[in-house]
């Protein structure tokens, strides 16, 4: 005990049940952080998978923006890091014990969280009515690039692993935000507050994971 | 910043808008580079090198990584190097 600074005494006698001295956090948080780092090799393995089958069938893929449309996921993108933004200032709002500002951030958050999974639910309708489908032999598309539409651009394994990687997101997203609103219903009910808010905190921490996520998903799948 | 150290009144908030903006900004570029007439090769590196750049601010200060005790960092390194090891693993091999 005594060795440890004055912050980390004064936090252990606070969360006194809950605190993990050799990690110096508290227990859910290092709980969440192994979570989150499962979650890498989880989507490294997803990333690898791509990168091989890319390399080894490259006749399979189209060049950026033939068949996938950038522009709207670039917006979706913007759309995914201003949830992050807000989603920090949630935090900090009760760090603040601005009960006010977590609401607020929250609820943005959760909008904001809400619209990129309708926009990408929207395109995978466009992908799909336009027939770019998993098990699609070939992908005759209509073309964003100036590609004349009947051209062959792409094999059944590109709409494979599209769906699988970008699926695999989409439905972390979901997932955060169902537990944004429970976090959201929680605030409302006075649970949190300035000097105990790991709720939010948590919650924070897998958000941005999930933005992390995208960030190198979109440069990968859509990109390059 | 983090439960750790939220129990003292002095607390400064990282520059969370201006994250933001640099965020926005390499996004941008991100698009308007991988349309460029250059190698593959090229093209791959400078779009992999802007992600990770943009993941790492994320991580540092959004997840407030940045000020975290050094034995959550060691505990986050540990499956870099796994990472990195699968990546190259699937590169070197075609």
């Amino acid at each position: 005990m005594s060795s440890h600074t004055p912050a980390i005494q004064e936090n252990m006698m606070v969360h006194d049940s809950t605190y993990e001295p050799g990690i110096q956090v508290y227990h859910m948080k290092l709980g969440m952080w192994v979570f989150l780092l499962s979650e890498v090799m989880f989507f490294t393995s997803l990333i690898g998978t791509y990168i091989i089958l890319r390399f080894a069938h490259p006749d399979h893929f189209a060049a950026p923006g033939e068949v996938l449309n950038v522009p709207l996921t670039a917006f979706n993108t913007f759309f995914l890091i201003c949830s992050s933004v807000t989603m920090v200032k949630a935090f900090a709002a009760i760090q603040k014990g601005d009960q006010k500002g977590l609401k607020l951030w929250l609820l943005a958050t959760i909008v904001i969280g809400a619209c990129f999974v309708g926009i990408q639910a929207i395109e995978y309708v466009a992908l799909v009515h336009e027939g770019f489908v998993p098990a699609a032999a070939e992908y005759h598309a209509l073309g964003r690039t100036g590609v004349e539409g009947g051209a062959v651009l792409g094999g059944p394994l590109y709409g494979a692993t599209f769906y699988t990687m970008t699926g695999f997101h989409g439905a972390h997203v979901s997932i955060g935000v169902i537990c944004l609103v429970f976090v959201l219903i929680r605030a409302m009910r006075g649970h949190y507050t300035h000097s105990d808010h790991r709720g939010v905190e948590l919650i924070g921490l897998y958000w941005h994971f999930v933005d992390l996520v995208w960030i190198i998903l979109f440069t990968i799948v859509y990109l390059i | 910043m983090t439960t750790e150290t939220q129990t003292h009144d002095e607390h400064h908030d990282p520059p969370y808008m201006l994250i933001f903006l640099v965020l926005l900004v390499v996004t941008l570029a991100e698009v308007g580079y991988a349309f460029l007439p250059l190698a593959k090769f090229w093209l791959a590196f400078g779009l992999c090198v802007m992600a990770i750049w943009k993941a790492v601010l994320v991580a540092l200060y959004y997840m407030h990584l940045r000020s975290e005790p050094r034995s959550l960092w060691i505990l986050v390194a540990v499956p870099m190097p796994l990472v990195v090891i699968l990546i190259a693993a699937v590169i070197t091999e075609f």
